[in-house]
């Protein structure tokens, strides 16, 4: 791109900041307004057209115009008797297992880490930032220094009866899931120190005051506080493992997850439309999942709404002294 | 078992980086006894609080409890529940829960412990409430709930940690009063923290007043507001004048003390040349336009007459520095005409309070 084209960018995406800092309210927010929805076309609009893209019929094409609209052909493509769709349902089934063990590994370490993370202790500092390294990290290079590292210790794994293939590395399931468990867990270990942020700990202190055991407390009091929080911690740990391509890439061995066999497809065979509607069922199951997550944090707070009687309401009630359970 | 209530001796607590934070307390509560802890925020009532809760353990020193050593007990195990500042309630629990809470982890089985925390709502006067969640609470509405998940468990001792902070001024009146005669009904000791004079003097039947870390007086609220100890309790209690000088003479146990001020005279004994002090309250202070007598008077500008309902208080300042009086409210119209002006603040003898050094 020219330098002309990037400064056409740059003041496209000036105007709503100028509308913001120079119009007034009523005229800066249809502007906004207009911006988002612009924003919105441009993330979402690829998405739409390979929804479009996917309707098509046997004669669909990869690119518009779309062919013989409004048919539900490659849909059920994806259920047809092929090599190629069945190493993508068996792909599916891997990715969704190992998401939920990756889901359930973040939830449950976000939670042990926000917790330890409510008071500072030695190395608490050098630890935060150990964690969110993996953000900062290039995916290719974990996955390879992993496989290397794998690659060499398998005579000393062997020797302590590590076994994957004799002989081989004992790439898959174990690599896998450790590589996508250390890219998730910053995500839901941010999302569990914003929530430690605002968690009010002297319920728990009162919990033990009133004579509840650690155990206790924390099933009693801590959990059911927190417990969305960790359910968010496990969906980021579910969504980023089922989209997670290059730290799995390399360390992967002889199993194949949802994003490696795509990969592997548009690498290796002619592309039709079958990718689409395979990309619109994944939208639509993670839809769902987030569906799920609203409506789950949405009973949690329904009743956050409801007004609050400022007004004080009776008085203590000391005649009702006798009415009370006497010393036993 | 005996029966010498709540005992804490020699207890010190001194916080890494070599913070005293309480020095050498010694107390004895009796059962049944409202005991206020007043100070200043940072004096060390609210840590002494902790450790006689359990949430914080003594550097040295013992806590006993009806002769039972208390060291070392886990809040859980001690026989002395707290209310906590804010409540503290359990938010996703509803009120009967939060009641029933200290039962359950008791161990006892849900109807029982319903029919208790049941009654236990009763008496805080909750139990149209009973299934709401704590935030559909207002505050007073809490602190009820907060008090009766205490009293459920029976404890020989509540301890309130400024159980009265969070509510607006006419709700706390109308708590001081409910509070004082909840506990006067249940005959449990009540120790209770606040950084409130007014608080303090209307519910204790003893004060303690703690300050830099050590219990400054104790005694009965008429004892504090008469006859504070020390310069820090007198101008800590409020309405307080403190006048410092020289003793000029001592005889027949009464001393003078020579001030840049004036004379003043007070009883008490003490060793003529020795610096000392002496206070006088707001209200046994006299303002008038006579002439300053030669003793224990002094001439002052009034600055600002301030109408509290019942009285009127003056402030007056003497050499830059503060010095107050109180009169009855029907001088108001009166007092206003001298404000800018100086006037004389005179008292007798008998109000002049000897403070220790």
């Amino acid at each position: 791109m020219s330098l002309f084209t990037y400064l056409i960018i740059l003041i496209i995406i000036s105007i709503p900041f100028a509308a913001m800092v120079f119009l007034p309210m009523k005229w800066s927010k249809p502007v906004l307004v207009a911006s988002f929805i612009i924003f919105i076309l441009f993330m979402y609009g690829p998405m739409m057209t390979m929804g479009v893209l996917s309707l098509q019929g046997p004669e669909g094409s990869m690119t518009l115009p779309a062919h013989d609209l409004f048919s539900g052909h490659w849909y059920s493509q994806l259920n047809a008797d092929s090599d190629l769709m069945a190493g993508v349902r068996d792909g599916i089934g891997k990715s969704l297992w190992i998401s939920l063990i990756v889901a359930g590994i973040t939830a449950i370490l976000s939670l042990t880490l926000g917790m330890a993370f409510r008071r500072s202790f030695r190395g608490s500092g050098i630890l935060f930032y150990a964690i969110l390294l993996s953000l900062m990290t290039p995916g290719l290079l974990l996955s390879l220094g992993l496989s290397f590292l794998l690659y060499y210790a398998t005579p000393y794994l062997n020797d302590v009866g590590i076994n994957y293939h004799t002989g081989q590395a004992p790439l898959g399931f174990v690599p896998i899931i450790g590589v996508q468990a250390v890219w998730a867990l910053p995500f839901g270990f941010l999302v569990m120190m914003s929530i430690f942020n605002r968690y009010d700990a002297r319920a728990e202190e009162a919990a033990r005051d009133l004579g509840a055991s650690s155990v206790r407390t924390f099933r009693e009091v801590t959990l059911p506080l927190v417990w969305t929080g960790v359910f968010g911690a496990g969906l980021f740990g579910f969504t980023l493992a089922l989209n997670e391509f290059e730290r799995t890439f390399l360390v992967s061995g002889a199993i194949n997850t949802l994003p490696l066999e795509l990969f592997i497809i548009t690498s290796t065979s002619v592309l039709r439309p079958y990718v689409y509607s395979l990309g619109v069922v994944t939208i639509l199951f993670s839809f769902l999942l987030i569906g799920l997550f609203l409506i789950v944090s949405a009973v949690a707070g329904r009743k956050k709404a409801l007004a609050i009687d400022e007004d004080d309401g009776g008085s203590m009630n000391t005649s009702a002294m006798h009415a009370a359970p006497s010393g036993d | 078992m005996s029966d010498t209530g709540l005992v804490l001796k020699d207890v010190y607590r001194v916080f890494p980086g070599n913070v005293t934070a309480v020095s050498d307390v010694n107390l004895e509560i009796k059962n049944g006894e409202y005991v206020v802890f007043l100070g200043p925020s940072g004096c060390g009532k609210t840590t002494t609080l902790r450790m006689i809760g359990g949430h914080d353990d003594p550097s040295s020193g013992t806590i006993t409890i009806d002769g039972e050593l208390l060291n070392g007990v886990t809040p859980a195990k001690r026989p002395i529940t707290t209310v906590f500042q804010h409540y503290a309630l359990f938010p996703h629990k509803s009120v009967l829960q939060n009641v029933a809470f200290g039962l359950k982890m008791q161990g006892m089985d849900k109807a029982e412990r319903e029919t208790q925390a049941k009654a236990a709502i009763e008496l805080v006067g909750l139990t149209a409430m009973m299934d709401r969640k704590p935030r559909e609470l207002s505050g007073g509405q809490q602190q009820r709930v907060a008090l009766g998940r205490v009293l459920v468990t029976r404890p020989k001792a509540i301890l309130l940690d400024e159980p009265l902070g969070g509510l607006d001024r006419l709700l706390q009146l109308k708590m001081r009063v409910e509070l004082r005669a909840l506990q006067r009904e249940l005959g449990i000791t009540f120790i209770h923290v606040t950084h409130n004079q007014e608080e303090a003097l209307s519910m204790a039947d003893r004060i303690v007043v703690m300050g830099d870390a050590i219990v400054q007086q104790v005694g009965t609220p008429e004892k504090l507001a008469r006859q504070p100890r020390n310069e820090f309790v007198a101008t800590f209690m409020g309405d307080n004048n403190v006048l410092k000088g020289t003793i000029a003479s001592a005889s027949g146990g009464v001393i003078v003390i020579d001030t840049p001020y004036g004379k003043v005279e007070v009883e008490g004994t003490g060793n003529v040349g020795d610096e000392s002090s002496m206070a006088i309250r707001a209200s046994a202070v006299k303002v008038s336009t006579d002439a300053v007598p030669a003793i224990n008077g002094i001439k002052v500008r009034l600055d600002f007459a301030e109408y509290l309902g019942d009285s009127v208080k003056l402030h007056m300042d003497l050499d830059g520095k503060p010095f107050m009086a109180k009169v009855h409210e029907e001088r108001y119209a009166e007092i206003r005409a001298y404000e800018g002006k100086d006037i004389t603040a005179s008292w007798t003898r008998e109000d002049g309070h000897l403070l220790e050094q």
